[in-house]
């Protein structure tokens, strides 16, 4: 070949591989160009029939010319592939806002998360978390707690009982029979929550329900005093309702504590100032303080029916509902909601608290 | 507790700048607990006066009513002394008269604003008011005429009529049985304010004479003391005095009749229960005694009562005559025709008084008085106090004779180191401060160097232990002072094993889209005949309330199914799509081990009563139940949603299972409520763990459920059991992946675990995984055949496999997969 038809050949190329428009074009050109049939390889296959000494320098002449068109190809290629992945991004273009829920959300119960925001609190003082059956034996449930057959204050809890009654076993009305449990099995120090399932015979209404959620506290040790009960329960407020929120107490009466007292939580919305926005305080009802449970010192007559040294220890109980602090702390206005089961209400809680 | 305040003024020097809201805070302080105050006229803003009739005009209108245009002396109220020139439409009353006027600027019950305005032709300046429009009754007929004493033109008409007379409302807790009275709320806020108490029952009293009515009792421990006085002429038309039956009414009860009134007059200012008996319908001596089995009574409220051996009956010589401190009996009940009454006032056994009212389901106010514990001291002043007013107020005369039968049972006396109160409540409370507070509560006090022995007074049954008085001794220093102190910290060992498995288990189902709810645990037949349960089912045996809220639901549940049940098809009801929910709670299964014994609490059980109270309990597990229903992955933009079906309730428990690390057998079983060929049951080391799949059809249409819901019901104990504790670090080869898959024929009833569970084997250690990635049934394999197609990958821990190596692994899984199952690789 002579070397202006080399030349030709590689202008030829070169103007091919710049008006490819796209990748498969330029693919055509290097085929085309570069093949095994295109002229410069022809051309290249010819030179080993020439003399020495022009095979050296048709050699080189055609050398250059395909590393001309092999650069021109990958430069080529390069900016096409560029443009092309340019392209393609802008056509995948998605709207980003359309929805994404194929797989709907789960959420655990606003009673389960909070006991265990609860429990948590407890447990950072080094406290245990105490758990017992809810069919209970009614010497647990009331007998050891200072709670005689012929107690008063039976009648203060509407109980449910077993078929037959004389089988002495009660759907438990409050937690205490795990404290019961507690100081039966365990040597003080004692110190533990018992959050769970209760039961009273009430009629079910907004405020109302057989079946609800206490958590009562129990610490026995060597000096415990009211103070300590009361520093507690300090704690525990600030915890589930924000810094400052502190207890009141009030005499009250409860067979398995003496002294006893009802507790009282600063209104945690008007903070006890009854009033908001110059609107009575619709949480606390202009009262600046929210019952929240009850408390004491723990009866001896309790410690020593449950083994406890009751000339050596001191302690003190207390209980709440957590239907009721939850119903507070996220304004749920109707207890039932918390029974329903609908999605709506569970799911608007996440799975934690 | 109903009480107003001027009552409560009677016996306690109150400052008279005290106001009702100071009163009840320091009566709550005190553990009085207030409920609400009343306060007739509260909704009456002044000035409203009384006020002198002058002149009346009738004046006719056009309508046919006459007004009468009036001028009235309101004194000075007017700020004028002019008269006031009203009309007023009513006509029950004349010039002269004291009425009761509303001046312009005073306000009505309703927000009624009164001003001076022109009606029928005048300029009417105030209001003449009717008792409905100042709120004190309905009788509209006219204006309130007042009694020509009731006070001076210009006078405050709010305290001439009763208005802001306050009525406070207390909630009695059973130790304070003493506050059910007057005579204790006054004696309560003596203490509050630090100022002077008039005992109501502090009267000269006839000392017990032979002359009295004949009175035996045969049982002392139950009544200890009987009182009896008799009054004879007494009138019964004679009517119950105006101030008496508004302070009746104001404590909450209906005034009847004098004789009845003044008993329960007598009873809400001491707080000692009174009974009266018609004196000329009693035949012979009366006689208190335990009833005899079966013996009947009926009592004044009409009923016919079947007595029990443990009741204390009041008797004559016609038999039993009264249900004694809980109720009379109708044959010598006073009627509208009695002039001799015979009153009783008798102290009782607390607890007997209880355990009868609860027997016969009477609650009554002597009952709630009598069961909670009375002062027996004051049992002969109340008598006498009953006579006094029978006879004040009904005319006769007291009778000369006076029965006292019996004496007052013994107060404790209960000793108290000094510094017990300090010591547990964590105020300083010093030994000068305990004193004073105990005495100021009545008790009589010895005094030792380091401890005292206090002996309370009769009215206060409830202080029996040291820790009864340290109570009194904090009350009255204040609970206010009780400072905030922490404990000291203790060495806890945070979350039980079982506490953390079950927060994980919660987490684990809501992160697979699954919402929690809680159920009631209550059940009846009809959800055991919705889920088809057969007769023998184990789950029909339920622990059996005997007092259930619904005799529908009569039962604890053994199966958290139908509350679930419910719960899902309450949510498609409400347009839910798409429900996933799921419940943990206790189901319990009857013991056999008899009734729960009932120990003493004078010390602990020992650990053999203990085993045998804790078998006396059901076997309460802790289940797990899942429902699925409808959509379980949504459709939308991206394509077609998928329902949900029997494999996504197995996968729940499969992917709970491995986030526990818990090894569980999967195997088809028939299990009602599941679709007999889409159920399967899951087994733990051999154990039950419970069952999952597609609810029977009749199921779910039966609780409104979309056809093909699913559902899960699992032991969680026994899989939190079997939990992995601490799982091993995995050790896992980073060679080349070596990728086999198979397509294997088998007959139809042979299970794909099955299949797998050989190629497992056969394969040996060098398979990492084995997945079953499609299932083919069809012309190409033949009837009653199905083909699995799994994917195998074989992977070396120190080495790249060749492929020899892999196609011999594979043969090997194959071959065995043959031989077990009659797998024919396709």
């Amino acid at each position: 070949m002579k070397p202006e038809e080399v030349e030709a050949a590689r202008d030829a190329a070169l103007a091919a591989i710049a008006a490819a428009a796209d990748l498969a074009e330029l693919k055509q050109v290097r085929i085309d160009h570069t093949g095994d049939r295109s002229p410069l390889a022809l051309a290249n296959r010819e030179i080993g029939a020439l003399p020495p000494q022009a095979r050296k320098e048709a050699g080189q002449r055609i050398g250059r010319a395909r590393g001309a068109v092999n650069q021109a190809l990958a430069a080529r290629q390069e900016v096409l592939e560029a443009e092309h992945e340019e392209r393609m991004l802008v056509e995948e273009t998605v709207d980003v806002t359309l929805p994404t829920d194929r797989l709907p959300a789960g959420a655990r119960h606003p009673l389960t998360t909070g006991s265990e925001l609860i429990a948590d609190i407890f447990v950072a003082m080094g406290w245990e978390v105490a758990e017992g059956p809810v069919i209970e034996a009614e010497w647990l449930n009331f007998d050891a707690l200072n709670l005689g057959a012929d107690h008063p204050a039976r009648t203060m809890q509407d109980t449910f009982w077993t078929d037959p009654a004389d089988d002495h076993l009660v759907l438990r009305t409050h937690t205490s029979p795990v404290q019961a449990r507690t100081m039966l099995s365990t040597e003080p120090p004692i110190y533990v929550v018992c959050p769970g399932r209760v039961f009273r015979t009430d009629e079910y209404d907004a405020t109302h329900s057989p079946v609800f959620h206490q958590v009562e506290g129990l610490a026995i040790d060597e000096g415990i005093t009211m103070a300590h009960l009361k520093g507690t329960l300090d704690h525990f407020a600030a915890q589930m309702f924000g810094e400052g929120i502190s207890t009141r107490f009030r005499p009250s009466y409860f067979p398995f504590t003496e002294p006893s007292a009802e507790v009282d939580l600063v209104c945690f919305v008007c903070r006890g100032a009854t009033v908001v926005d110059g609107v009575t305080c619709r949480t606390c009802r202009g009262e600046g303080w929210i019952e929240w449970g009850g408390c004491g010192v723990v009866n001896p007559r309790v410690l020593t029916a449950c083994g406890v040294d009751a000339e050596r220890y001191t302690g003190f109980a207390f209980g709440m509902g957590i239907d009721r602090t939850l119903m507070f702390r996220h304004g749920i206005e109707d207890l039932r909601e918390l029974f329903e089961g609908d999605i709506r209400f569970t799911t608007a809680f996440g799975s934690e608290l | 507790m109903k009480a107003p305040v001027s009552w409560i003024r009677e016996y306690v020097d109150l400052p008279a700048e005290v106001t009702t809201e100071d009163l009840t805070t320091r009566l709550t302080s005190l553990g009085l607990k207030l409920e609400a105050i009343e306060s007739a006229g509260a909704d009456i803003t002044g000035p409203l006066v009384v006020g002198r009739v002058l002149t009346v005009e009738p004046e006719p209108q056009k309508n046919g009513k006459t007004i009468n245009w009036c001028t009235v002396d309101v004194g000075a109220a007017n700020g004028t002394g002019e008269p006031q020139g009203i009309v007023c439409g009513a006509h029950n009353f004349a010039p002269g008269d004291l009425v009761v006027v509303i001046l312009p600027g005073g306000v009505l019950p309703g927000n009624f604003e009164i001003s001076a305005r022109k009606t029928y032709g005048h300029l009417s300046a105030g209001m003449i008011c009717s008792a409905r429009e100042l709120g004190l009754g309905e009788d509209h007929d006219g204006i309130i005429v007042l009694p020509a004493d009731a006070g001076e033109p210009g006078d405050d008409a709010f305290d001439v009529l009763g208005l802001r007379e306050e009525v406070v409302e207390f909630e009695i807790n059973p130790d304070r049985a003493y506050a059910l009275s007057l005579r204790g709320i006054a004696r309560e806020a003596a203490l509050a304010y630090g100022v002077r108490f008039t005992d109501p029952t502090e009267r000269d009293v006839p000392a017990s004479n032979d002359a009295g009515y004949p009175v035996v009792i045969d049982d002392p421990d139950g009544c200890p003391v009987f009182v009896a006085r008799r009054v004879s002429g007494f009138d019964p038309a004679a009517a119950t005095p105006d101030w008496m039956a508004k302070r009746l009414q104001q404590a909450g009860m209906r005034p009847i009749s004098l004789a009845v009134d003044v008993t329960n007059y007598v009873m809400l200012e001491t707080g000692r229960p009174i009974h009266g008996y018609d004196a000329a319908k009693l035949q012979g001596p009366i006689r208190v005694r335990r009833a005899h089995e079966g013996e009947r009574l009926t009592t004044l409220d009409g009923t016919e009562r079947v007595l029990s051996a443990e009741d204390l009956v009041v008797t004559d010589d016609s038999g039993i005559i009264g249900l004694g401190g809980v109720m009379g009996g109708e044959t010598t009940e006073m009627s509208a025709t009695t002039t001799d009454i015979l009153v009783e006032a008798a102290h009782w056994d607390a607890r007997s008084m209880f355990r009868t009212g609860k027997r016969h389901r009477i609650s009554s106010e002597a009952g709630k008085r009598n069961e909670r514990g009375v002062d027996p001291v004051i049992t002969p002043a109340a008598a006498d106090r009953v006579v006094e007013l029978l006879t004040t107020y009904g005319g006769g005369t007291v009778d000369p004779g006076v029965t006292v039968v019996g004496t007052p049972p013994d107060q404790p006396r209960i000793t108290m180191s000094y510094d017990l109160p300090a010591r547990v409540t964590g105020i300083d409370i010093d030994a000068a401060t305990t004193v004073t507070n105990l005495e100021a509560v009545g008790c009589a006090l010895t005094k030792e160097d380091t401890t005292l022995t206090a002996t309370p007074p009769p009215w206060r049954p409830d202080l029996n232990d040291p820790f009864d008085l340290v109570e009194e001794v904090a009350r009255i220093v204040g609970y206010d002072q009780v400072p905030s102190v922490l404990p000291r910290d203790a060495a806890g060992r945070g979350l039980t094993r079982e506490q953390r498995l079950r927060r994980r288990v919660g987490r684990t189902l809501a992160g697979a889209g699954c919402v929690e709810v809680i159920s009631f645990p209550f059940v009846g037949d009809a959800a055991f005949d919705t889920l088809g349960l057969p007769a023998d089912d184990v789950r029909r045996r339920t622990v059996r309330l005997a007092n259930p809220l619904s005799s529908e639901e009569p039962s604890y549940t053994t199966t958290l199914l139908p509350g679930l049940l419910k719960a899902a098809a309450r949510n498609v009801g409400r347009g839910a799509t798409g429900v996933a929910l799921f419940e943990t709670g206790t189901v319990a299964f009857p013991s056999e081990s008899g009734p729960a014994p009932i120990y003493g609490v004078e010390w602990r059980p020992s650990e053999d009563e203990l085993a045998k109270l804790f078998e006396a309990l059901p076997a309460q597990p802790l289940h797990l139940a899942v429902v699925l229903a409808g959509e379980r992955e949504r459709s939308g933009w991206w394509g077609a949603g998928r329902e949900a079906d029997w494999s996504d309730a197995i996968a729940v428990v499969r992917r709970l299972a491995a986030e526990l690390g818990v090894e569980v057998a999967v195997a088809s079983a028939t299990y009602q409520p599941w679709h007999p060929g889409r159920c399967a049951v899951f087994t733990v080391a051999g154990e039950e763990l419970g069952h999952a799949g597609e609810l029977h059809p009749k199921v779910a249409q039966a609780f409104g459920l979309p056809a093909r819901s699913a559902a899960v019901e699992i032991d969680l104990d026994l899989l939190l059991r079997h939990a992995r504790d601490v799982p091993p670090g995995p050790q896992f080869s980073t060679y080349p992946l070596a990728k086999e898959d198979v397509a294997l024929v088998v007959a139809d009833d042979v299970t794909a675990a099955e299949v797998e569970a050989a190629l497992r084997e056969g394969a040996g250690d060098l398979l990492e995984s084995v997945r079953l990635f499609d299932v083919y049934t069809g012309d190409q394999v033949g009837e009653g055949r199905k083909s699995l197609a799994f994917a195998l990958r074989f992977r070396a821990p120190d080495r790249t496999l060749t492929e020899e190596e892999t196609a011999a692994a594979r043969d090997a899984a194959v071959a065995l997969a043959a031989e077990r199952t009659g797998a024919v690789q396709r």
